[in-house]
């Protein structure tokens, strides 16, 4: 059954449901996102919020909106974009030129932390060290600690981020895929972090990534839509196949794979990583050193397996005083000593 | 649940018989690459015997002696750490034909027959040993591809052969149609199936639809014919595949149910002693021990379920233990209380170590409280439930309370899209599915009556 009979453009149908006009189309994918926001309570009004972006569409789209309904339903919050720059020659530098003007369209204040700046490392130099597998694991770990080091900056009281149905159904299937049960139980949350200093959110939980491209195309939104170029061999594109190829034969099995995540039996007795603080920088972290530490000092002790797989690994290469690296003049972190409480 | 052995199992093509491929070296050779990276010359590293390895299990090559002991205890293990088969049992192996079942016949028939060779050099025989009973359920009415009855046939002898063939110990073969899951009452039953399956839409409906008649076909038999325990030849691999079809569906909830070595949701508790083989391995050994398959009636996966199997052959050639990684974190999920035997008829016969395994519940009272679905059998997650309740106070009609007791996935996949066609599906199905929702609901309107003078009214201000 159509919503419209006034317009003849058609829109073909994310999830099961009826076909769509454009109007219509953006009036329900609008509609949708206060009743998230609403319904689970993201935000109190005087929030200081930034919001991960990447200039990708997820991000742009999410800026978009946040904005819109800040200023037409009064919510009272101080947005920001807070930008990542891994130091990716022809991707990362080409979106941020989106995002800057992301900044200008939407008004919205801009901050940019770059893992050179944090780790002495951008993520070309990491990709010739380590070749291009497991790269992504270093890009994933790094950037989640620059997102909180940004929102520390910027006396954030909270990170929103793009993703969208689709990544979080992904989520669910790579945590089932590596056994990874602690993650499992909370990778269906809207919100993570309330116990740490800086919550994030995921407003877009319930959107399809194809809703979220529909509405940044029909709103003529200015966003960048090219893949970083180390992710071709990411084991996520496994469970990405997987995810696109359900969806064309069952839509709402992206949406029924959150439902599972969110009502796993978790048993009780089974043992979690207690969540403490890493004893060089301060970060949240279950181990004496956070991962990013440990990445970063696989990286400049020429260990780039350290932290990688099993932190058996790890301990040995850690004890083995022979292992030095020529890259000992390379910044071994400016978060080291400083950051028990998010200070540069 | 979903049943291993080839048919319908979500095991996928890993799970055929390789008969058709070459000789026996090129066979095994095939099966060496898959398995491991092994090389033909690497002699086993469990044997002094100097064997030539041909597999890698648990990071060891092992030859085919040390391989197939290998198995063996596994399956051993699980049904002995899991109390499966008691001395007084009668167990039914369902039997689809396939490696995964034709490996559990075997090795069922070697622990019978050593229990039979204990009790007759045993001067008391005191302990009776358990007797055990094959069952093959015979889908062709619901095939897609129909074949010459004499090939079905000549497959059912085939499968009558293999088990007339083990010794000692007499086993009794039962071929069980689909269609008998119907009541007496029905003069057409194969009709009446093809009717009831084609009301389904949802081709991953119509698949788990199956599967569940399947099962239905298994507790007939076994309760008509005085079995205790029903064996199914599950293995990890299938096991893996149902952990992702049942989260893909939406099913997240009820998903350790299907997962663990025992289930007595059933009238006939059913065992999975397969549980920890991948179906490669047991490919593997029906080649090495020349293990004589049938696949002819074999009814593939289809839907959801065939691309789930896809995506988990893709896993596995990109890392051999992803199936037992997908296992582990299934285990680490919180099972219900119908995945224990009640201590109850147990406790004589089990070692101490074993006992705290068991509920501390008389078999005289009901042995779990959660509710299932109508159709599917998976435990209601707390939204359903919230449903179910809410229906029982405002269901007008009984086709509403039965539609309350199917879970979110059997109502989206498996109950016809128009809901005036509920009534007709309904009456469909096999009797004794709608008569437990009728006996409950009079049981609730019977203790509505008794205490409807002390109930408040709707309008009751008060």
């Amino acid at each position: 059954m159509d919503s419209s009979a006034t317009d003849g453009a058609r829109l073909p149908p994310p999830r099961a449901g009826s076909r769509l006009c454009v109007r219509c189309g953006e009036r329900k994918a609008a509609l949708k996102r206060p009743k998230t926001l609403e319904q689970n309570s993201l935000f109190k009004a005087g929030e200081r919020v930034a919001i991960g972006a990447s200039g990708g569409k997820d991000s742009t789209v999410l800026a978009y909106v946040l904005s819109e309904l800040n200023r037409q339903h009064n919510y009272g919050l101080d947005l920001f974009l807070l930008s990542v720059d891994e130091g990716i020659t022809g991707y990362r530098d080409d979106s941020l030129e989106t995002v800057k003007r992301n900044e200008i369209q939407y008004g919205l204040p801009l901050k940019i932390v770059s893992y050179k700046d944090l780790y002495g490392w951008t993520m070309d130099d990491i990709v010739k060290a380590i070749g291009l597998k497991n790269n992504c694991t270093f890009c994933g770990v790094f950037r989640r600690q620059a997102l909180d080091r940004g929102a520390a900056l910027l006396k954030a009281d909270k990170i929103v981020t793009g993703h969208n149905a689709d990544d979080i159904a992904e989520t669910v299937l790579l945590n089932i895929l590596r056994g990874d049960i602690a993650r499992l139980s909370r990778c269906t949350f809207i919100t993570t972090g309330e116990d740490g200093p800086i919550p994030r959110c995921k407003p877009f939980k319930y959107t399809y990534e194809k809703e979220i491209v529909m509405y940044a195309y029909f709103k003529k939104l200015d966003y960048f839509s090219t893949e970083c170029i180390y992710s071709p061999n990411a084991y996520r594109g496994f469970a990405r196949e997987f995810i696109k190829d359900l969806e064309r034969m069952r839509p709402r099995a992206i949406l029924d794979i959150i439902k599972s995540g969110e009502n796993f039996r978790i048993s009780t007795t089974t043992r979690m990583p207690e969540q403490g603080t890493c004893e060089r920088c301060g970060y949240i972290s279950s181990q004496k050193l956070c991962k990013a530490c440990v990445l970063l000092d696989g990286l400049n002790r020429g260990l780039p397996k350290l932290g990688i797989g099993s932190t058996k690994a790890g301990a040995r290469a850690d004890s083995d005083g022979k292992q030095r690296t020529k890259r000992s003049e390379r910044n071994t972190s400016s978060l080291q000593g400083k950051h028990g409480n998010f200070d540069f | 649940m979903a049943a291993c052995g080839g048919a319908g199992a979500g095991c996928g093509p890993q799970c055929s018989s390789s008969s058709s491929a070459g000789g026996q070296e090129d066979a095994l050779a095939e099966s060496m690459g898959r398995l491991s990276t092994a090389s033909a010359a690497a002699a086993c590293g469990k044997c002094d015997g100097g064997g030539a390895a041909v597999a890698v299990a648990g990071g060891v090559g092992m030859c085919a002696g040390c391989f197939r002991t290998h198995l063996f205890g596994k399956f051993k293990l699980s049904v002995t750490s899991n109390a499966m088969v008691r001395p007084t049992d009668a167990v039914l192996l369902a039997f689809s034909g396939g490696p995964a079942s034709r490996v559990a016949l075997q090795f069922i028939h070697e622990m019978q027959s050593k229990a039979i060779q204990s009790w007759e050099a045993s001067n008391s025989q005191a302990l009776p040993v358990f007797s055990l009973g094959v069952v093959f359920v015979d889908e062709r009415s619901v095939l897609s591809a129909s074949l010459p009855g004499h090939e079905i046939q000549a497959a059912i002898e085939d499968i009558r052969s293999v088990v007339s063939g083990l010794s000692p110990g007499d086993k009794r073969v039962h071929i069980a149609p689909l269609e008998e899951v119907f009541s007496s009452g029905s003069d057409d039953k194969a009709a009446r199936l093809k009717e009831v399956v084609g009301v389904i839409s949802d081709e991953t409906g119509r698949d788990d639809f199956v599967r569940r008649l399947r099962m239905l076909s298994l507790q007939k038999v076994a309760l008509e014919n005085g079995y205790t325990k029903i064996m199914l030849g599950t293995c990890a691999s299938g096991i893996a595949c149902h952990v992702l079809s049942a989260t893909v569906k939406g099913q997240g909830y009820a998903l350790p149910a299907d997962v663990q070595y025992v289930d007595t949701r059933w009238e006939v508790p059913v065992v999975l002693p397969l549980h920890d083989c991948l179906a490669q391995e047991l490919n593997l050994l029906c080649e090495i021990d020349s293990l004589k398959t049938q696949q002819l009636l074999d009814r593939p996966c289809s839907g959801i379920n065939g691309l789930v199997s896809s995506f988990v052959s893709r896993l596995r050639e990109e890392n051999s233990s992803r199936e037992h990684t997908i296992l582990r974190t299934a285990q680490k999920l919180k099972p219900f209380s119908f995945n224990k035997f009640s201590a109850n008829g147990y406790h004589d016969f089990l070692p101490s170590r074993l006992r705290p395994k068991f509920q501390n519940i008389d078999a005289n009272e009901c042995t779990f409280s959660e509710i299932l679905c109508l159709i599917c059998g998976s435990p209601f997650s707390e939204s359903e439930l919230l449903n179910l309740e809410n229906t029982k106070l405002k269901a007008q009609k009984k086709i509403d309370l039965y539609t309350a007791h199917c879970c979110q996935s059997c109502h989206f996949q498996i109950l016809p899209a128009a809901t005036d066609m509920y009534g007709h599906f309904f009456s469909l199905l096999p009797k004794f599915w709608t008569e437990k929702v009728d006996a409950a609901s009079a049981s609730h309107s019977s203790l509505r009556d008794q205490i409807a003078d002390y109930l408040l009214d709707e309008d009751d201000g008060n």
